[in-house]
């Protein structure tokens, strides 16, 4: 038998040794959990902890005995509760995810039709993709995201690799970065969705913030902004939403993207967009995309990370795209290569059916065309949710300025709720969010709008 | 100024735009070719400053300059190769997917069925929860253990749909990094290529048990049971429920017995990865025989489970992590620490897959015609080990013992040949097969048993 290199010792430092027992490896395990970590240089104290006595309570049965129930995730468990609570009138604004005017989720017509005819294709076989996934699916993506004109694209500067949605090209852009580049610090605006620092924290890169929301405005915080990243350490990577910032709806203009393109470009900072909502934000695949175009535009290097759970409302389908533009086709086919191992690992190669939808509608002129317009719709419906609400806490005298909510683009408005207004509103009336005040405005409806009103006038007048 | 962004923005990606006026101008700096948008009316784009920045980024070099071409997977990248060979005999006997006798991907019956169901339908496609299809994971666990198992009945299987057996590993790699830190895990020698890799990048170290005896073309059961005693207690033990990938060599009722002793005298803690449930033997109750002689004995163990192979849904990615617990309660625990794992990683899994399986699996008259879809396809590779062993004894007139092909069980056989004699049925033969020497018998048919005998005979006896 061959010992391997126990990779555990060379990264986990402070890690015990491994174990000559398992009722140890519990014991330690529990130890550091619970015990406060100068006490564990006292030998005598940890001697006294780690011994099993029959009156320690410790219970050996089970070897998960050790393993604490995890809470809900904050944002997937505002769903868990929504869907526990039997009041007619409950309102669930905590995912993002679209809703009709009748509140219900929808499956686009073009995506039922690309769908069809996938399945009437007698000729489709289920073989694994290769592991970058579904070639067409990437050169399409990356049109997409970069414009057909790019250049980068045409001098094959870009690798793009299917994932899953866009949390898996988050994590795979953060695992490849954690190996290969020399800066493993990413920054992140303040506040963001809540899945961003377990993301890369996992993938093994150091998570910093720089300011970005200011509650005082509820708008962007554009002089923190450039104070922290102007003092980022030279080639950090930064973390940058590309349209319809999660959760606040703040976005810069076009202005402030070209300084903060300049500051960037002028300290090395490495730039990873994540682009969640093309076309969802404005109506305009285009426009959205235009702060990742700029970027591109100047000949630097970039990562973006693509979801169409939105756009295209594949949520459950998990169908997304890492797109890595570097300086030279050689190296972006050298950085394809390293993808690849950090892929195979995690599992193996992408799920194939919702890359087909997807390649099936971009690469087809009418579906297309019919995409844009059904985007463009569902992008209507949350503009005019943003103004009904407003009309309608302007209607009831609600104290404050609530003009931010027709200012913020995309799904989410930060309404500048606090928590316990939030509780309140959640226990008075059956309104589901997320605690930081966020709410998915792809889950209101013209009927729905006056209920949403009157919980935030309550919470308003009556909780501080 | 905004009707002329829309009217770019309408165009689909693959249609050019050149024949637009908005866009203009080619500038040439040294190697790097860049262009810009002076859209008609855009005031945001200083042009000037445009260009000094642009020189700026152009002259630096890559940030990924120092990233090496990393090699292609030993296993993915033999398809590769084998694609780009034109040669008219060519067989690829390389990655374990299923081929029809006229070597055609096959997608079942029952999965096109599955299909046309759900497309009829039309469901939705929201996020799954973060644990997948609650409904998939119902099914699965059933499968494996069998609907009357008490682990079952008692709650004590904690079922997390995973990205098929790879992604299923992965998250179990993960929980025993996090809460058995410095914990092993022993995989056998040889084992499936990814596995090390899952463990190595999961940060878990590992350790080999022998397994393949070179001289019996069987199993070194001595060995196994030796250096399972040898590892430190509380090892997690990996274990191919069936099928053996890469030898097709699986333990006899018997010894899978003791080898249950040695692992509960040791404390270790079994770990089965099921990716040929039903394909090994035809029988699905046959071939989770060993999961459920373990789980009989009350032991807690892991199952990695993949519906790769058995229902063809290769490229779907469906799988599950299943963690049998003494207690409902740890089962819940572990659960959600599953979960907790996968956000970081995707979210929440794939619904296709897991929606084809649940239709399958939960349907009597499917479930029934999956069964004998799944007798002819372990029927045929059976028939194809016969026709091999035939005619390898036929041509071989050496008196060497080829039996160990009719002995050895599932998709793959371990034909004993070594990295040379391997390359050269690939150099001389055009036979794509891994370095190791396994061949994919459901990669084969009755028609090329002869010829494939030829360059086995060759490489066995004129290589060394």
């Amino acid at each position: 038998m061959r010992p391997q290199v126990t990779s555990t010792e060379a990264h986990c430092i402070g890690t015990p040794r491994a174990f000559s027992s398992s009722i140890d490896r519990r014991l330690n395990t529990l130890v550091r959990h619970l015990v406060a970590p100068s006490l564990l240089l006292d030998s005598q104290i940890r001697n006294d902890i780690m011994s099993a006595s029959p009156t320690s309570g410790f219970h050996a049965d089970s070897v998960f005995a050790h393993i604490d129930r995890a809470p809900e995730d904050p944002i997937l468990g505002v769903t868990v509760a929504y869907n526990k609570d039997p009041s007619p009138i409950k309102l669930n604004l905590g995912v993002g995810a679209y809703r009709t005017e009748e509140g219900k989720p929808l499956v686009l017509n073009v995506v039922r039709q690309a769908e069809q005819q996938l399945v009437n294709d007698r000729s489709r076989v289920k073989e694994y993709l290769p592991i970058v996934g579904l070639a067409d699916f990437n050169k399409l993506s990356a049109k997409l995201i970069l414009g057909a004109d790019s250049p980068a694209v045409q001098e094959n500067r870009v690798t793009t690799v299917q994932c899953l949605s866009g949390t898996g090209s988050l994590r795979v852009g953060g695992e490849f970065l954690a190996r290969h580049y020399h800066q493993l610090t990413i920054y992140i605006p303040l506040p963001t969705w809540g899945n961003h620092p377990k993301v890369f924290t996992l993938a093994g890169l150091s998570v910093k913030t720089y300011r970005y929301y200011d509650p005082a405005t509820r708008g962007l915080n554009f002089q923190g902004l450039l104070e922290d990243l102007g003092s980022a350490p030279s080639g950090a990577i930064v973390l940058l939403h590309a349209c319809a910032h999660n959760p606040t709806g703040v976005d810069p203009t076009i202005q402030q993207w070209e300084q903060i393109r300049q500051l960037m470009r002028s300290k090395s900072l490495l730039p990873f967009f994540d682009s969640a909502y093309q076309g969802f934000a404005s109506g305009s695949l285009d426009a959205d995309a235009q702060p990742v175009r700029m970027f591109v535009a100047d000949g630097g290097e970039c990562l973006v990370a693509q979801s169409y759970a939105k756009n295209m409302g594949l949520y459950g389908e998990r169908v997304g795209a890492l797109s890595i533009v570097c300086k030279t086709a050689d190296v972006a086919s050298r950085v394809e290569s390293q993808l690849k191992l950090v892929i195979r690992p995690m599992y193996s190669n992408p799920p194939i059916h919702g890359a087909s939808i997807v390649a099936t509608i971009l690469k087809d002129r009418d579906m297309y065309n019919e995409w844009t317009i059904e985007l463009k719709e569902m992008a209507d419906r949350i503009i005019s949710m943003r103004q009904k609400l407003f009309d309608a806490l302007r209607a009831r005298g609600t104290p404050g300025d609530w003009s931010h909510i027709i200012k913020q683009i995309g799904m989410f408005t930060f309404t500048g709720l606090n928590s316990e207004q939030v509780a309140f509103m959640t226990r008075e009336y059956h309104i589901y969010m997320t605690s930081d005040g966020r709410i998915s405005m792809a889950g209101l409806s013209s009927k729905t709008v006056p209920h949403l009103a009157d919980a935030i006038h309550a919470a308003v007048t009556r909780v501080v | 100024m905004a009707s002329t962004m829309l009217s770019v923005a309408s165009a689909s990606p693959f249609a050019s735009l050149s024949p637009l006026e908005n866009v203009k101008g080619k500038l040439k700096l040294g190697s790097a070719s860049l262009s810009f948008n002076k859209a008609k009316g855009n005031p945001f784009i200083n042009a000037k400053s445009f260009c000094r920045i642009s020189m700026v980024a152009a002259v630096n070099a890559s940030r990924f300059e120092s990233v090496t071409m990393a090699p292609p997977d030993p296993i993915l990248g033999v398809s590769e190769a084998f694609r780009a060979d034109t040669h008219e005999s060519k067989l690829n006997l390389g990655v374990g997917a299923y081929r029809t006798e006229e070597l055609q991907p096959y997608v079942l019956d029952v999965v096109k069925k599955a299909e046309n169901l759900m497309v009829e339908r039309g469901e939705n496609k929201e996020y799954l929860p973060i644990e997948g299809l609650a409904a998939f994971n119902k099914v699965t666990a059933e499968l494996l253990f069998g609907a009357d198992n008490p682990v079952i009945k008692q709650q004590r299987v904690a079922t997390v749909q995973g990205l098929s057996g790879t992604g299923s590993l992965r998250l179990a790699a993960a929980l025993i990094e996090r809460y058995f830190p410095g914990a092993k895990v022993l995989i056998s020698s040889p084992t499936w290529g990814n596995h090390k890799n899952i463990f190595n990048d999961s940060r878990v170290p590992w350790s080999e048990y022998r397994y393949y005896d070179p001289k019996t073309v069987g199993l070194d059961f001595e060995g196994m049971i030796a250096d399972i005693k040898a590892a430190p207690e509380g090892s997690f033990v990996l274990l191919h429920g069936c099928a053996h990938n890469p030898t097709g060599i699986d333990p006899t009722p018997e010894q899978w017995e003791k080898i249950a002793n040695v692992i509960q005298a040791k404390s270790h803690i079994p770990f089965f990865d099921v990716a040929y449930q039903g394909f090994a033997s035809g029988s699905l109750d046959t071939d989770a025989a060993s999961v459920r002689l373990f789980t009989a004995r009350g032991m807690e163990l892991l199952v990695a489970q993949s519906y790769s192979k058995n229902l063809g849904l290769y490229a779907e990615r469906i799988g599950a992590i299943n963690v049998v617990c003494s207690s409902a309660d740890a089962a819940a625990r572990v659960k959600s620490q599953l979960k907790r794992l996968a956000r970081p990683m995707y979210s929440n899994p794939p619904i296709h897959g897991a929606r084809i399986v649940a239709n399958v699996v939960g349907d009597p008259a499917l479930f029934n015609e999956w069964k004998a879809e799944m007798e002819m396809m372990a029927g045929r590779i059976k028939n194809v080990r016969q026709k091999l062993y035939d005619s390898l004894s036929a041509k071989d007139k050496s008196g060497k013992d080829w039996s160990f092909i009719l002995k050895q069980i599932g998709m793959f056989s371990f034909t004993g040949l070594n990295i040379d004699q391997s390359a050269n049925m690939t150099s001389k033969w055009h036979v794509y097969m891994t370095k190791d020497g396994r061949i994919s018998l459901a990669g084969l048919s009755l028609a090329k048993c002869d010829y494939l005998a030829d360059a086995i005979v060759d490489s066995f006896h004129n290589v060394s």
